[in-house]
């Protein structure tokens, strides 16, 4: 417990960032609100919301259309975003940085414009176990498609991918490996560097899905050499509705568009149309403007706390948490990585995790509780699902003390 | 700072002894010997799963309920009820016992129903002010009235 009142004393200059964030200064069942659902959602900085309410109130027109100043001011916004984020993974060109809907429409891309076209019977899609669903079922669709085959590397009961396996599966048949930088169910984070090697010494290329990545930790696209990176604008604190879709060049430049409509054509006929150039051949249609400027924003808002800074924050309340929830009794923890980030999946005694959950949201802490999108983790595991509680920069060790708190009472109520 | 939610009932009345009992000692856990009617009940947001299986008579009296699955404690409290309540009933009756039960936990007065008395039922009027967890009450009741009916796709609360 020293310890522990010593680190709590100590609370990071990060963890002030909180009071940035209008949601989670309220009271809920009538305490004050203890967020420890950021993996399923992040909450919103007022940098995001004022820049996206600047942009409604002031500058909105269609982009790369008009020759009027608010479209000028529009396009600006809109690609001004592009450039932030870009920087923010350290793309080498804005060509490579595509904005989608979120991390699902990224990896969906991925399978119908890169994989469909390339996959003959009796080629391979590798994953692993630990997948959350939206980096299983797109696989799933296009080798039915194509009557590809789906591997599936095999994971362990510490919830790590085991290598080994997944190396043995890497036969001259796989046309991409998709997997996860951090798994949204058991918080494991997989060493990506060193599987992208191995993948890339055998002519694998990888998609990476970061959508629990990006949110944790600093991600720099060309030192991973990841051949797409996806991720999701509001699993970094912006807003739902956004996300992007990073692919090396040459890769982006070789695919068919994945959506047709206006923005993705230089020339329409109906003897034939030619397809823009890089990014926009992905973007048809009118984007998410707003949104796009919001996830600008939250870039830059997490660039001026500093990626290093919300890692080794996060790193300690981690620790804190998995001790202070080890030393509740019949307590038990699925997901235990020896290279782990803030999301930790539990069950307690007997107790279902949905009745944990209401008891818990009634002392005012909101965690996720079910299967985490992510059933084939549940299963390996033999749970119907789990109790997940998952950390941001704006958390603090008060909150996971709530946490514990709330679930002491939750055992009284059911001893 | 915003203040809302609820504020004054109590999760302890969610959880009273009569459902936690229930919960944990569920009544007629298991199959039949000799099943009618059966039905699924999926409550997909919650991944609740529960099958009922009843034992009609030809005069239409279910002489025999049982139920099996995995779910929280208000949904297999809720099945656990239900068999108690349903077994020498008539169908017309359980299907009044599923309309009375449900609209209690819509919320309606459940005095306002007069064709039943809801007895220990009432147990379950503390959903009501949870409204997520109001799904996980009434999976059961739904896969009753999926059996009477003889629906082929599993009862859902979506």
């Amino acid at each position: 417990m020293k310890q522990a009142q010593q680190r709590k004393e100590g609370q990071s200059a990060v963890a002030a960032c909180r009071a940035d964030f209008p949601a989670l200064d309220q009271d809920v069942n009538g305490h004050h609100l203890v967020y420890l659902d950021s993996a399923a959602s992040a909450q919103q900085p007022s940098a995001v919301i004022d820049a996206m309410a600047h942009y409604e109130s002031h500058d909105h027109a269609n982009v790369h259309r008009g020759v009027h100043t608010l479209s000028h001011r529009a396009t600006d916004a809109y690609e001004g975003a592009r450039d932030t984020l870009r920087r923010f993974i350290n793309a080498a060109s804005t060509s490579e940085v595509v904005f989608t809907s979120g991390t699902t429409e990224s990896i969906n891309l991925v399978a119908q414009s890169f994989c469909r076209p390339n996959l003959d019977p009796g080629d391979k899609v590798l994953v692993t176990h630990l997948e959350h669903h939206a980096n299983i079922v797109p696989w799933q669709l296009v080798c039915e498609q194509t009557g590809a085959e789906l591997l599936v590397a095999p994971i362990n009961d510490k919830g790590e991918v085991e290598l080994d396996a997944l190396y043995a599966l890497m036969s001259d048949k796989v046309r991409l490996l998709a997997i996860a930088h951090v798994s949204n169910a058991l918080g494991t984070i997989n060493p990506i560097r060193e599987i992208i090697a191995e993948a890339h010494a055998r002519d694998i290329p990888v998609l990476v899905d970061g959508a629990q990545g990006v949110p944790h930790m600093s991600v720099d696209v060309r030192d991973l050499d990841c051949d797409f990176y996806a991720f999701s604008g509001h699993k970094m604190f912006g807003p739902t509705g956004t996300g992007v879709l990073y692919g090396k060049e040459a890769l982006l430049d070789a695919m068919p568009p994945y959506k047709g409509g206006g923005d993705m054509i230089l020339e329409v006929s109906f003897s034939g149309t030619t397809f823009n150039e890089l990014p926009y051949k992905f973007e048809a249609g009118t984007p998410n403007i707003s949104g796009v400027v919001g996830l600008g924003a939250a870039a830059q808002y997490l660039e001026s706390i500093g990626m290093q800074n919300v890692e080794s924050w996060e790193s300690e309340l981690s620790d804190y948490m998995t001790g202070r929830l080890s030393s509740i009794g019949d307590m038990r923890l699925i997901g235990t990585a020896a290279h782990k980030a803030g999301v930790q999946s539990f069950l307690l005694g007997d107790i279902h995790p949905h009745d944990l959950g209401t008891i818990l949201d009634h002392q005012g802490v909101a965690i996720r509780t079910g299967h985490h999108c992510a059933m084939p983790v549940m299963e390996y595991f033999g749970i119907p699902g789990t109790a997940r509680a998952s950390l941001a920069m704006y958390n603090n060790f008060d909150d996971i003390d709530r946490l514990v708190a709330a679930l002491e009472i939750a055992k009284e109520i059911f001893a | 700072m915003i203040a809302g939610g609820l504020q004054t009932d109590d999760v302890r009345d969610l959880y009273r002894d009569l459902i936690l009992d229930h919960a944990r000692n569920p009544r007629h856990f298991g199959k039949l010997d000799h099943t009618t009617h059966s039905a699924e009940g999926i409550n997909p947001l919650c991944g609740d799963k529960l099958r009922l299986y009843l034992d009609v008579d030809p005069d239409e009296t279910i002489r025999s309920a049982a139920f099996e699955g995995s779910g929280c404690a208000i949904s297999v409290a809720s099945a656990s009820l239900l068999t108690d309540t349903v077994i020498g009933l008539s169908s017309s009756d359980a299907i009044t016992f599923f309309e009375a039960v449900t609209a209690q936990l819509a919320g309606d007065d459940p005095q306002d129903d007069a064709r039943v008395d809801l007895g220990k039922l009432r147990a379950l009027a503390g959903v009501r002010d949870f409204p997520s967890r109001v799904k996980c009450a009434t999976l059961a009741w739904h896969a009753l009235r999926s059996a009477l009916r003889q629906d082929k796709a599993p009862a859902s609360t979506e």
